[in-house]
């Protein structure tokens, strides 16, 4: 009883924050959020990729989206909706370190999440427009903060080649300075984590499970050949929206 | 882990060192080389050029296509000659510009982890040091039970082996990101204990004295198993696990850590 009251509040609460979308329940195919509601509580669910798993070739394999996708990302939606329910029925119960012990799989299993709702967002099949170089308004920003888009490049395939373990390189946007920049994040942690104030634009991830079965251990190889894919136009709206 | 040093005669390029097939004492023989001293302080004349410390690869104790089919020789064609490599020859290069040679691996480890606030060349030192460990932990027809002593300790400080090998498995498969897992010795409570590490990190920085290593980078398992981390495990502690290896980083560790009377068979 107590809980379906808990469930009810939260589920408003997630609807102020989330949207009226959500509150309402509808799930997203099209944007992909995937969320539906069970019981009250949002659970998530796998975002459809824009493109088919063999379309980004030869700069990623079929191969390596199907698993990326169908399994990795799967996973961490799984976890995430798993951590969720206990993080409910510890919270409902009040059991405060139970709470705690939960936030690191939230952080976890929610950044990956995330992070690679954003990553199918910013990959575009060559044939699609794919690689095309930013115009306008994300192109003179990258000019005036980086020199050009080739040593912005340069410099997130440095720290992207360089980064120790697993993480992944953004090109992030500071939006209370205006101003670009080049961030990475250790494991799954999402951009936010580096600075409240960061949007990502692109994001490049760089764990093995990336890149390994085509690239092995060449990870600047793959560095070099995601840019070909590189949705730039979706870079590009999201930077409009957010200096607008 | 050795380390060569070299003479100033030889000290404007180097060749790498062909790889050595090795037991698991490692003593490499040196030539017309003054006895190291400790603390890789060099006691020659201040006069002569610079002398040269640097790590070489060390090679498995078995053939790269021994361990299949649960490890595959690709993998550990990769996995050694590529990324094992990598690390030794990025440690060196860190070295040239760097006050830091003259250490054995594992003091260099410890220098280099600096108290949680790591130095640039505690990465590659570590990976290299992990690596060399990780081999020896496995062999061809390993796994099973472990026996005598070692499982005598198990069975004191998990109740069981199969305890044991739930909570090794358990510790695995919740690692977030790349890291290793170890069976170590703790020095100070004197009994073993499943850790597990980020990244590079290995337990000999807290003074530990690991026993067992698994790879759980990606890296380590991809080509194989892919994102099957529970199979990789499994197949870990039931195939490839070396127990033979474990027994002698026991034997070693009991002459650093006192586990207690042993068990003197009355006659």
């Amino acid at each position: 009883m107590a809980l379906r009251a808990i469930a009810g509040k939260k589920t408003l609460t997630l609807g102020l924050v989330l949207g009226p979308r959500a509150a309402a329940g509808a799930s997203a195919p099209r944007t992909g959020s995937g969320l539906r509601h069970a019981r009250g509580l949002v659970t998530f669910s796998l975002p459809d990729l824009p493109y088919d798993y063999g379309a980004l070739e030869p700069a990623i394999s079929g191969e390596i989206m199907k698993l990326h996708h169908q399994k990795h990302h799967q996973t961490y939606i799984t976890n995430f909706n798993k951590a969720l329910e206990q993080l409910e029925e510890a919270m409902a119960k009040g059991d405060s370190s139970k709470v705690a012990h939960l936030q690191s799989a939230i952080k976890f299993n929610g950044g990956g999440h995330i992070n690679h709702s954003i990553f199918w967002k910013n990959l575009k099949p060559l044939n699609e427009g794919g690689g095309e170089p930013p115009h306008s308004t994300l192109g003179w920003a990258i000019d005036t903060d980086f020199g050009s888009l080739d040593a912005l490049v340069q410099k997130m395939n440095a720290e992207g080649a360089a980064l120790q373990g697993s993480g992944w390189v953004w090109l992030a946007l500071d939006k209370e300075m205006k101003k670009l920049k080049v961030e990475t994040t250790a494991n799954q942690d999402p951009l936010v984590t580096k600075g409240a104030n960061l949007v990502p634009l692109l994001g490049i991830d760089v764990w093995e499970h990336a890149y390994y079965l085509q690239y092995k251990n060449a990870r600047p190889e793959y560095l070099k050949n995601i840019w070909k894919i590189m949705n730039w136009k979706y870079a590009s709206e999201v930077y409009e929206k957010e200096i607008a | 882990m050795g380390f060569h040093l070299l003479s100033p005669s030889y000290c404007c390029g180097y060749q790498p060192s062909p790889p050595i097939s090795h037991g698991l004492l490692r003593f490499r023989p040196v030539t017309g080389i003054p006895k190291p001293s400790p603390k890789g302080q060099l006691h020659q004349s201040r006069r002569a050029s610079k002398v040269l410390a640097y790590y070489g690869i060390t090679t498995p104790p078995y053939k790269l296509d021994a361990l299949e089919p649960y490890m595959s020789q690709r993998t550990l064609e990769l996995h050694w000659g590529k990324h094992h490599r990598d690390y030794v020859d990025s440690l060196n290069k860190q070295l040239v510009k760097s006050p830091l040679y003259g250490h054995t691996m594992e003091e260099l480890i410890k220098v280099t982890y600096n108290n949680g606030n790591p130095l640039p060349e505690f990465n590659n030192a570590a990976q290299v040091w992990n690596h060399d460990f990780f081999w020896e932990s496995m062999q061809s027809g390993g796994g099973k039970l472990p026996q005598g002593g070692v499982l005598q300790q198990i069975e004191k400080d998990f109740d069981s082996y199969s305890n044991f090998r739930d909570t090794f498995v358990e510790s695995a498969m919740a690692l977030f990101g790349s890291g290793w897992v170890w069976l170590v010795l703790r020095t100070e409570e004197k009994k073993l204990s499943v850790v597990r590490t980020s990244n590079a990190i290995c337990p000999l920085v807290w003074g530990d004295i690991p026993i067992i290593a698994l790879d759980m980078w990606e890296h380590a398992y991809y080509l194989d198993y892919k994102d099957d981390r529970e199979k990789y495990i499994n197949t870990f502690m039931d195939n490839l696990v070396s127990w033979h290896a474990a027994t002698v980083r026991m034997l070693r560790a009991e002459a650093f850590v006192n586990l207690g009377e042993p068990k003197i068979p009355v006659a």
